[in-house]
């Protein structure tokens, strides 16, 4: 009887260690990005959807062949809807798949041309295409990106020059001094989305619209 | 635990099985103390798990189920059967605390995906990094396991 008592309370003081530790380390965890890293946040020229006087800026970090990316692309479009004029979305690129750099690039050319919108929804709603085993396949990206209106000549030249190689560098830089080891990730107005899901995604932004209006 | 003439059964005299009862229950605090605090590393503050550091939890977490069905009651078998979980986790420790002091090279080991387990991403007191924590724990579990069973066996 004694030592189930033990057994017992033992089991009390672990779990009530582990919940007060888990408390303890929510409340100090810094819920916005070191001041000195906000700058890996932006880039001039990146993909933005939402309104340029919005004060409320989501930054994604996204991969077009991330099936969770393509599962909150049209979430992250109802939450610009939803606050029309107050939220915008930026796109960073994070290509973590095997093969998906390449795609960013051309993603990034076709941006060149005013078509990532376009772009990115068509290569999301065809993933099983171009997707294989979490392995992109560049060159069905590019037949799939081609059906759109845009000059093909171009999109060729563009996706695989030095000016793009740099940008998606860049963005790489970005993602890894900010610690994006998984994609989406998620920044609103500077606050990393800690714990992921989509309503914890809209509490964030929920809150941040609160504060700037 | 007297029986009807007042005499201690003979197989389980108190002091020495409640010897040994205690060495096991230690096992399992630090089993479930390491458990926890390996959760809180990776759920909590979201350190990325490496290869190395999958192939320990696979070891460590089913003791934190398997010693207490030895515990309630004082099963000495139990010890042969999570010894050799214990011998394979701190096998996997001992090479992850060898890869992390770059005694081993990086291409050595199997950590091929996503993260590389010679990165430490916490330090306590200057050495006190997860895997030297867990090849700790490992050898107090292992020490607690062969101690209960001796207790038990002189008696």
């Amino acid at each position: 009887m004694k030592q189930k008592n033990i057994f017992i309370s033992a089991v009390a003081f672990l779990v009530l260690v582990f919940i007060a530790a888990v408390g303890v380390y929510k409340s100090q965890k810094p819920s916005t990005v070191a001041s000195e890293l906000l700058p890996a946040l932006e880039r001039i020229n990146a993909p933005v959807k939402g309104g340029n006087k919005a004060k409320v800026t989501i930054v994604e970090f996204f991969d077009p062949a991330c099936g969770t990316c393509s599962q909150f692309y049209p979430l992250v479009n109802n939450l610009v809807k939803k606050y029309q004029g107050k939220v915008n979305v930026v796109m960073r690129y994070a290509p973590l798949h095997q093969g998906s750099e390449d795609v960013v690039k051309m993603l990034e050319a076709a941006h060149l041309q005013g078509k990532f919108w376009p772009a990115v929804e068509l290569l999301f709603a065809n993933q099983q295409r171009w997707v294989e085993h979490h392995v992109s396949n560049p060159t069905n990206a590019l037949a799939g990106i081609k059906t759109l209106d845009l000059d093909h000549e171009q999109l060729d030249r563009d996706w695989q020059s030095n000016e793009i190689a740099k940008i998606i560098a860049r963005d790489i830089t970005d993602g890894q001094t900010l610690k994006v080891r998984a994609t989406p990730q998620f920044f609103v107005n500077g606050k990393p989305l800690i714990v992921f899901g989509y309503e914890e995604l809209v509490d964030l932004v929920e809150e941040a619209v609160a504060e700037a209006y | 635990m007297k029986d009807q003439n007042g005499n201690l059964p003979p197989a389980h005299e108190p002091t020495e099985s409640n010897h040994s009862w205690t060495l096991l229950f230690f096992a399992w605090l630090m089993a479930t103390s390491g458990t926890l605090i390996s959760l809180f590393f990776s759920e909590i503050v979201q350190l990325p798990v490496c290869v190395l550091c999958w192939y320990q939890r696979i070891a460590l977490y089913p003791l934190v189920i398997i010693l207490p069905l030895a515990l309630f009651p004082y099963d000495v078998k139990a010890i042969r059967y999570v010894t050799p979980l214990v011998i394979f986790g701190w096998i996997v420790a001992f090479f992850h605390v060898l890869v992390v002091a770059g005694l081993i090279p990086e291409g050595a080991q199997p950590c091929v995906q996503g993260v590389p387990c010679s990165e430490i991403h916490f330090t306590l007191l200057g050495f006190l990094n997860i895997p030297v924590m867990s090849l700790i724990a490992f050898s107090i579990i292992w020490a607690l396991l062969i101690l209960s069973k001796k207790s038990f066996t002189r008696t």
